[in-house]
């Protein structure tokens, strides 16, 4: 009986140098003098993957000090849930404004003039709706009146489940403002027909991609200026259109005052913040087609950027508290016309 | 005497084949393909490929996570189990029955389900986590999070796997222990433990292998954060959205790994606790 049970104590002592090992390996990760923890939006992982490496050089050189930059990437909405239950992330850099202010309207963890705080509303770049079609552009689509057309279908990520369908919705919507003015009704017929021609809504940007790209679904695809260039670089057979009148998409960061005066890295969240706004940033972030203020290297990609009319939301829809409860609420302007 | 045969309806030859093609095609197409399917992608770009992705300095961390949080949750729910089933099994008291139906939640809850309750216990907002974040205690999007979801989900399988064993065995050696005078922790250490011994590392295989590979629960405490909160099943996911197959594929070859390497120790253990109980068996029958 004694010797049956043996190679249980055995089995105890493997155990518990494993169990050494691995925390070991746990506790080895901290290394650097300094931590910082970004919280961001899914498609921006190559981007802030270049630009901590440019950071970190820079802070160390300029205050000798090593840092290490966590990154934590999800849906920003997600995101900014995960913040309000706790995660203590020290900055959030995400590609919609709504996810930032609910971090002050439901947690208070930053003020309300959180947007006066950095340059540009900040926002240290932004970027624009975009098509992209098919190479030789076969059906001719240069702008937004070409959408509505009986020939040509559409592929768009779903205004209702992605911030990305909501601004190629939004863009629509400024452009049928601009041409039909206060006609309400012909604004309306616009965007039924507009929605009445895609083919399909995926629940995401990836998704859309994939249906025009992979599975060579409709004549044009709309998203994000930045993601139509990215595809076209990286297949043949696409070209990008930029249409004259589209909507300005902003990409607003800010620090959680609640988390860095826990942390102790104010110091360190603004001067990497303030840091995407200086001129080598600014032309890593333009290599990654997105739009930036920065004039010298505005300059210098002058001709990946075609001249755009860009407009905000204030100037479509009033506030996004407003443009989310009119136009994308359930019941709201987006499902009446839906409705068929 | 000549004697009818009835027929069943597994003698007539199609039936029978039908149904063993039907099986196999199903066991193919639904088990081992998507199996082969995991290590030809990972070994696509060849060994240097395969072994560069895995020593990635954040896969290696993931390693190093996940291997963590088995090497807390197993010890725990191994003491657990064992006690909970011990007092369900040797003791009358009130509530006993409620007790053994408590111990099915896990299996009877999501675990998406399970990591949003604890995210609404111990997150900042939570009626405990509100309490903790004032005293500067972090629980969810730290590991402490990811090991008590994963201990939450993983806590039956060592009780489910004594409770029933205990029961069948009885009391009486116990009994004839404490007559001749053993103290509780001699009672258990060399009555209970190697009557018992076979059941238990079942239960510690099974409670091991879903501790590493748990993803619904953690993923929703985990906080995605590369390099300190993402084990090895987050990590396939963002690798994959990430376009990054190869990698993603490598990570799950990992986790495939386990699974086979758990399947073998267990039927090695179902084996001998087959061999265990025979001879108890044959004494019965001698009785």
């Amino acid at each position: 009986m004694l010797r049956k049970s043996s190679w249980l104590s055995k089995a105890g002592r493997i155990g518990s140098s494993l169990l050494l090992g691995a925390s070991l390996s746990v506790a080895q990760a901290q290394a650097a003098d300094q931590e910082l923890l970004n919280s961001s939006y899914d498609i921006a992982r190559e981007l802030f993957s270049e630009y901590n490496e440019l950071f970190a050089k820079q802070w160390q050189e300029k205050t000798g000090k090593t840092v290490e930059i966590k990154q934590s990437h999800a849906g920003s909405s997600r995101q900014a849930q995960a913040i309000l239950q706790g995660l203590r992330a020290d900055v959030v850099t995400y590609n919609q404004v709504t996810d930032v202010d609910i971090l002050h309207q439901r947690g208070n963890l930053i003020p309300e003039n959180w947007r006066e705080r950095l340059p540009n509303a900040s926002s240290p770049y932004y970027s624009t709706m975009a098509f992209l079609v098919r190479e030789g552009n076969p059906k001719n689509i240069r702008n937004w009146d070409d959408l509505v057309r009986d020939d040509v279908s559409s592929v768009l990520p779903n205004p209702k489940t992605s911030g990305n369908g909501r601004y190629t919705y939004l863009a629509a919507l400024g452009y049928a403002q601009k041409t039909f003015g206060d006609d309400q009704d012909a604004i309306d017929d616009f965007l039924r027909n507009m929605l009445g021609n895609v083919a399909v809504f995926d629940t995401g940007g990836r998704g859309a991609t994939t249906t025009f790209v992979e599975r060579g679904i409709g004549d044009v695809l709309l998203t994000f200026e930045a993601e139509v260039n990215n595809i076209a670089a990286q297949n043949e057979g696409y070209e990008v259109v930029v249409p004259k009148i589209s909507f300005l998409a902003e990409f607003p960061v800010t620090w959680i005052d609640k988390s860095v005066e826990k942390n102790g890295t104010e110091e360190l969240a603004k001067a990497y913040l303030e840091n995407l706004y200086t001129e080598d940033a600014q032309r890593l972030i333009a290599g990654f087609y997105n739009r930036v203020h920065n004039e010298t290297v505005k300059a210098e990609f002058a001709d990946q950027f075609p001249e755009v009319e860009l407009l905000p939301v204030e100037e479509i829809g009033g506030s996004w508290e407003n443009v989310m409860k009119v136009h994308f609420a359930s019941g709201g302007k987006l499902d009446q016309l839906q409705r068929r | 005497m000549h004697q009818r045969r009835t027929m069943r309806a597994g003698d007539q030859p199609w039936v029978k084949w039908t149904l063993i093609g039907l099986a196999l095609a199903l066991t193919i197409t639904m088990l081992v393909m998507p199996l082969v399917i995991i290590f030809t992608q990972a070994f696509s770009g060849g060994l240097q490929t395969y072994l560069g992705n895995l020593t990635d300095s954040y896969t290696l961390h993931a390693i190093g996570l996940t291997l963590f949080v088995a090497a807390l949750t197993v010890p725990i729910n191994l003491v657990f189990g064992v006690f909970l089933a011990w007092l369900v099994t040797r003791f009358e008291f009130p509530g006993r029955k409620a007790l053994i139906t408590l111990i099915d939640i896990p299996f009877a809850v999501s675990p998406v389900v399970a990591g949003l309750l604890y995210l609404l216990l111990y997150g900042s907002n939570g009626w405990l986590g509100s309490w903790l974040a004032d005293r500067d205690v972090q629980l969810m999007f730290s590991w402490p999070g990811i090991v008590m979801v994963t201990v939450f989900v993983t806590c039956p399988f060592v009780a489910r796997e004594l409770i029933p064993l205990m029961q069948q065995q009885g009391r009486e050696e116990e009994e004839a222990g404490v007559v001749l005078g053993a103290t509780g922790w001699q009672l258990f250490r060399r009555v209970t433990l190697p009557n018992i011994q076979w059941a238990l590392l079942y239960g510690v295989v099974l409670t091991n292998a879903r501790a590493v590979g748990e993803f619904g629960a953690v993923s929703v405490v985990s906080g995605n954060i590369r390099g300190e909160t993402n084990t090895l099943a987050l990590h396939v996911e963002l690798l994959y959205q990430d376009y990054n197959v190869v990698g993603a594929f490598a990570s799950a070859s990992l986790l495939a790994g386990i699974a086979l390497i758990t399947i073998v120790v267990k039927s090695f253990v179902e084996w001998r606790q087959a061999r265990q109980r025979a001879p108890l068996d044959d004494q019965s029958d001698n009785r």
